[in-house]
């Protein structure tokens, strides 16, 4: 007998609907006369909506969604690795720079080239990446932010204008590459979305304190990656306003994600996204993952009174809503670089915190973390977690693996691994 | 009423049999191709009575189909050092495929740590050298205390380590002193792999590898620490595992 009703989202059809349209929409631009950019999904992607129409490939969903499918991932893979790039790098970039070397695209067809990149430098890897990518294309013009001027805590009027100074730059750059006339209203607009939208998913996240959670970690995958592909854009704010009402709901009416639900854990960077189904192994023990650092983190937002976490509040809710081009990019810059996934890139005991907050308020029994060998820049400090977490007194396991690589990544010993942490949480499997 | 619990390892399968919370018998076979066949006649030869409730556990544990609950080899090595060593607080469980270090407490596994993917810190490695040695497994320990000097062996997985041994032997060195570098360059990945849990006495070593007295000594002056060898070594996940099964009784 399960122990609460469970049922699908209503709202995921239209979800997996606008993933498909975004990276179709990519492909068919020209014929718009829209522009294609590429570049980071930690990009400041309002800024280039300026310039009119314009559509986006971010690179690490995309390099995620062609570790997906494995096959075609080994592909990219394999290509990059014959073209003389180390197997040790970031796995997204590999999984991108193959898939232009083999011209095809995940979403099929050969693989669309962008107008230019518009990017951030948030670890070693993406100042690079981009860089790599315009050469093996023969030459795509890139622009590339520096966003290293501290973390949340230690933000100053000077490094906001620096950033700031670098987009005024960039807008300028834009204008001249592209010969179009940048709209400085369209900027606002895209702000204010961005901004709504963040919040939004914080929002959401918060309603996954409830227990039962209506939402399992595996499922959010799906949804808090439109806080990132394309956080600025009205439909995805659109989205999630149904999702966060449809989730609303399944707390009022106690549905539940994981139907018999007895321990809360979490996990904390990127998973092996060719084996998702972890997180469904997890459930036939009654562990459901609540989230993570990087689901709440990366596409959400949030304020940090009191060693807790509310969702961030927006320029509009503050009466700060931008009207001119300068108070638009300020207002964004200061929003970016509060990104709790930026954190752990100046210091792991920033993750640590932030960490425990949620194990804190989501009522989190234990925590799961990968040993992502994918990412130096999020892996950086895992193990200084794991330490804090279990001087902390959280039960916590670690498992090996890569984001993009599935040649690094060995599922049955990982089960193994996850099930004998299970036990010693006092869970048994159900046995069918 | 008799309880079973089987361990279904990757060399060998182990079947214990409780009575009253008593070991009735038990069993060890080599795990072939016909996994199934060695649990029965293991269960056989264990068992003089009927069996009401079976626990499996092991990396092979979802080939025993009567099996009522099949937990991880972790929680059954706690249950099992419990059983044979109340005191202890560490069980150091080095079988033929893993090895694996468990912070333990009445019972219940508290924490633990598993060798990464690598064969260099499980039996598997003593046996490929044996067999590259021309000695038996048996042998290896004694003859590897035998050695009076040390040879570094900078072995990173058993494949690899297999060409240094032959290097080795193609430079004259000593059998003994050979194996004794093996011993030491898999007591040197056990524990390190301990040390990343805190090493709590008393600890306790079990799984096959805790035949080898080589094996025995370098890990107690890798860790710095005296290691308590119990009877049934070799049993301990299976005597978990039918303490288990006597529970669903």
């Amino acid at each position: 007998m399960p122990k609460y009703k469970t049922g699908p989202l209503k709202c995921w059809n239209k979800a997996k609907e606008l993933r498909q349209k975004y990276y179709e929409d990519y492909v068919s631009a020209p014929k718009s006369g829209a522009l294609r950019i590429g570049g980071s999904a930690w990009a400041f992607s309002a800024v280039p909506e300026g310039l009119g129409d314009v559509r986006w490939l971010t690179g690490e969903p995309y390099g995620a969604s062609c570790a997906f499918d494995r096959k075609f991932s080994l592909s990219c893979l394999e290509a990059a690795e014959k073209k003389g790039y180390a197997r040790d790098l970031c796995a997204y970039m590999r999984n991108y720079w193959g898939s232009i070397l083999i011209d095809q695209y995940a979403f099929g067809g050969g693989f669309p080239k962008p107008d230019f990149f518009w990017t951030s430098h948030i670890c070693c890897s993406h100042a690079k990446w981009y860089q790599v990518a315009g050469e093996l294309e023969g030459g795509t013009p890139c622009y590339a932010v520096d966003v290293s001027v501290g973390p949340y805590t230690q933000i100053t009027p000077h490094g906001v204008a620096y950033v700031v100074g670098q987009l005024q730059d960039g807008i300028a750059w834009m204008e001249k590459l592209t010969k179009r006339r940048y709209d400085d209203a369209r900027l606002i607009e895209a702000v204010i979305t961005e901004t709504e939208a963040m919040s939004l998913w914080a929002k959401i996240c918060m309603l996954n304190r409830n227990v039962p959670a209506p939402l399992d970690e595996k499922t959010m995958y799906a949804l808090y990656v439109f806080g990132v592909i394309m956080k600025h854009r009205p439909e995805v704010l659109a989205l999630y306003r149904e999702l966060h009402d449809e989730v609303k709901e399944r707390v009022e009416r106690g549905i539940a994600a994981c139907a018999n639900e007895s321990k809360r854990l979490i996990s904390d960077t990127q998973p092996p996204w060719g084996f998702l189904d972890v997180f469904r192994h997890m459930e036939t023990y009654g562990a459901v993952s609540i989230g993570s650092l990087y689901t709440f983190g990366l596409a959400g937002m949030w304020d940090f009174p009191d060693g807790t976490m509310v969702p961030k509040a927006t320029p509009r809710q503050l009466g700060q809503t931008p009207r001119t081009r300068e108070e638009a990019l300020e207002a964004i810059v200061r929003w970016t670089l509060c990104r709790p996934e930026y954190q752990h890139f100046y210091n792991p005991g920033l993750k640590t915190d932030l960490m425990m907050r949620i194990i804190r308020d989501w009522k989190v029994d234990g925590a799961l973390l990968h040993y992502n060998r994918g990412c130096e820049g999020l892996s950086l400090g895992i193990a200084q977690n794991r330490m804090e977490l279990a001087a902390a007194g959280v039960p916590v396991s670690v498992f090996e693996g890569n984001m993009g690589d599935e040649r690094e990544f060995d599922h049955a010993r990982t089960l193994e691994r996850i099930d004998s942490f299970l036990e010693t949480l006092g869970l048994r499997k159900v046995e069918v | 009423m008799l309880s079973c619990g089987i361990d279904v390892g990757a060399r060998t399968v182990k079947v214990v049999v409780l009575e009253n919370g008593r070991i009735r018998g038990r069993a060890i076979r080599v795990a072939g191709l016909q996994v199934e066949d060695d649990v029965a006649a293991a269960l056989k030869e264990a068992a003089a009575g009927e069996v009401r409730t079976i626990v499996a556990t092991g990396s092979g544990r979802e080939a025993v189909k009567e099996a009522r609950q099949r937990p991880t080899g972790i929680t059954c090595a706690a249950r099992g050092i419990h059983f044979l060593l109340p005191e202890a607080r560490m069980v150091i469980d080095v079988g033929a495929e893993e090895g694996r270090a468990i912070q333990c407490e009445g019972g219940r596994a508290l924490n633990f740590a598993v060798n990464e993917k690598c064969a260099a810190g499980a039996g598997t490695f003593i046996e490929t050298m044996s067999r590259t040695l021309e000695i038996a497994v048996d042998g290896f320990g004694p003859l590897a205390l035998q050695s009076t000097k040390l040879v570094p062996m900078n072995a990173q997985c058993a494949v690899f380590a297999e060409s240094e041994v032959v290097s080795l032997i193609h430079e004259k060195t000593p059998k003994q002193d050979i194996a004794r570098a093996v011993c030491d360059a898999m007591a040197g990945r056990i524990g390190s792999m301990c040390r990343r849990l805190a090493i709590t006495p008393p600890v306790a070593l079990v799984g096959g590898v805790a035949k080898n007295t080589a094996f025995v000594r370098a890990l107690e002056n890798d860790l710095k620490t005296d290691l308590t060898i119990p009877p049934d070594a070799e049993y301990v996940s299976a005597i978990g595992a039918a303490l288990i099964a006597a529970e669903e009784h």
